[in-house]
């Protein structure tokens, strides 16, 4: 068959192993406790920074949405941010009070939201000069889902950094630009930041090639 | 680390399955409308990832054989016993090393230990169905398990899925990061899956097939598939700025 738009140069490179689904199952996998499983010693899971990590504590929470408006209860959501100081922390090591990578799911239990348990990130250097406004790179894998949708969370109460973020910026529709907003609420006490993935139809979150 | 100089082959949406593929129904209604936004320069954070070398891992996390093992009543699962391997390699044919590769599956019987699945094949009390490891300074990584069964789905009115593996690798960053499913050669189930048609190119279904490997099965005790894995490609800009 010939493939259409093919590179080039691919005959000089191997090609990529094809994407498929997540499945229905893929808790079992990649987030064993949202399965009801027993877990190993040590998970790879939502808590990216403890009490004592350096920054603002706060939670990131939200549901994922399908074309008819309907909740997606068995999504696998994977999140990579930098620290308090805007720098990425590759090493990943439970000891440690912060980690720039975490796990989330959503299931049929706990009103089907996902969450993540974190600090703020800091402002991320841009090559451009231009530093990006804070933001919490967001992979969404799923039933349904051929090949990982790749997002950004953005903050509402970083309303400069935002009008000046290089990758914001790049989205030539600004009621687009809206979806990628997390939106700051405040209850019992904790700063919590609330964003809804919808990946079809009305308010439709931007995904990201890169 | 300096990222300006960073750079991954870009990925071919034609060659991977698209979002909407209606043979496979899920994806109707959970496919974005509107196009992708192609970031032309990525940054830092797409192109750094997380390190997993101080994960600390459990001593049978690649053994899937032993992982799930009863302590009251030890036994081995039912089922085929196979060796999965293979090497993590990107585009430029590079190894990947120190890569965390997992994976999951349903049992012999075609059933995954998870509360939704009700199919009426029985669970096995000595399977779970799940592994983990690192590639090692090579690029290799090596899980021992049972093959799975195929199992029938709620798509077309008679739609089974052939017998298939999970597998997940991160590689050098999130730009890398890859899901995929490993089927196994010659099963005649995997032209008739839908999922397995959501890709458009015969040649991409290949990347996906893992092969009987008799040189590396083990004599009276099991068989082995080699799964290789291969990423995006990692490149150096050598003129960036003008």
């Amino acid at each position: 068959m010939q493939q259409p738009n093919s590179q080039p140069t691919s005959a000089l490179m191997l090609r990529e192993t094809a994407s498929q689904t997540a499945g229905p199952y893929v808790h079992i996998g990649l987030a064993l406790a949202a399965a009801g499983n027993p877990t190993r010693d040590e998970e790879i899971w939502n808590e990216l920074a403890k009490p004592d990590a350096d920054g603002e504590q706060i939670e990131v929470v939200g549901t994922v949405i399908d074309g008819n408006g309907d909740l997606i209860r068995d999504a696998f959501i994977e999140a990579w941010q930098a620290d308090a100081n805007g720098e990425y922390q590759p090493e990943f090591d439970l000891e440690k009070p912060f980690n720039s990578f975490g796990r989330t799911a959503t299931t049929f239990d706990h009103g089907s939201e996902w969450s993540l348990k974190t600090i703020k990130p800091g402002s991320v250097a841009h090559p451009s000069g231009t530093p990006q406004a804070p933001h919490i790179n967001l992979s969404i894998f799923a039933r349904g889902i051929n090949i990982q949708l790749q997002t950004r969370l953005y903050f509402d109460d970083e309303t400069e950094a935002n009008g000046k973020c290089p990758v914001l910026n790049r989205i030539e529709s600004p009621t687009r630009r809206q979806t990628l907003i997390a939106k700051r609420e405040e209850a019992d006490g904790k700063v919590r930041y609330r964003f809804d993935i919808r990946v079809q139809g009305e308010g439709e979150t931007v995904f990201f090639d890169f | 680390m300096s990222y300006q100089n960073k750079r991954f082959v870009e990925r071919d949406r034609n060659w991977h399955p698209p979002g909407y593929a209606p043979g496979y129904k899920t994806s109707i209604a959970r496919s974005p409308q509107q196009a992708l936004m192609s970031m032309q320069k990525p940054t830092v954070s797409e192109l750094s990832g997380p390190d997993f070398r101080k994960l600390r891992m459990g001593p049978h996390d690649n053994d899937l054989l032993l992982n799930f093992r009863q302590d009251q009543s030890p036994g081995l699962p039912v089922g085929e016993r196979i060796v999965m391997f293979g090497r993590v390699v990107d585009q430029f044919g590079k190894p990947v090393p120190h890569t965390l590769v997992e994976m999951w599956q349903a049992n012999a019987g075609g059933r995954y230990r998870h509360k939704n699945d009700n199919y009426l094949a029985p669970l096995d009390p000595n399977f779970g169905g799940v592994g983990r490891c690192l590639t090692d300074e090579h690029g290799w990584y090596r899980f021992r398990t049972i093959k799975p069964g195929p199992y029938p789905w709620p798509n077309d009115p008679n739609s089974w899925r052939p017998s298939h593996i999970h597998v997940s690798v991160m590689g050098p960053s999130i730009s890398t990061r890859l899901i995929t499913q490993m089927y196994f050669e010659g099963d005649p189930l995997i032209p008739l899956c839908p999922i397995v048609n959501t890709l458009k190119d015969a040649e991409a279904v290949e990347t996906m097939i893992g092969r009987l490997d008799m040189a590396h099965s083990k004599p009276m005790d099991c068989l082995a598939y080699r799964f290789d894995l291969v990423v995006r490609g990692e490149l150096q800009t050598y003129f960036e700025n003008q």
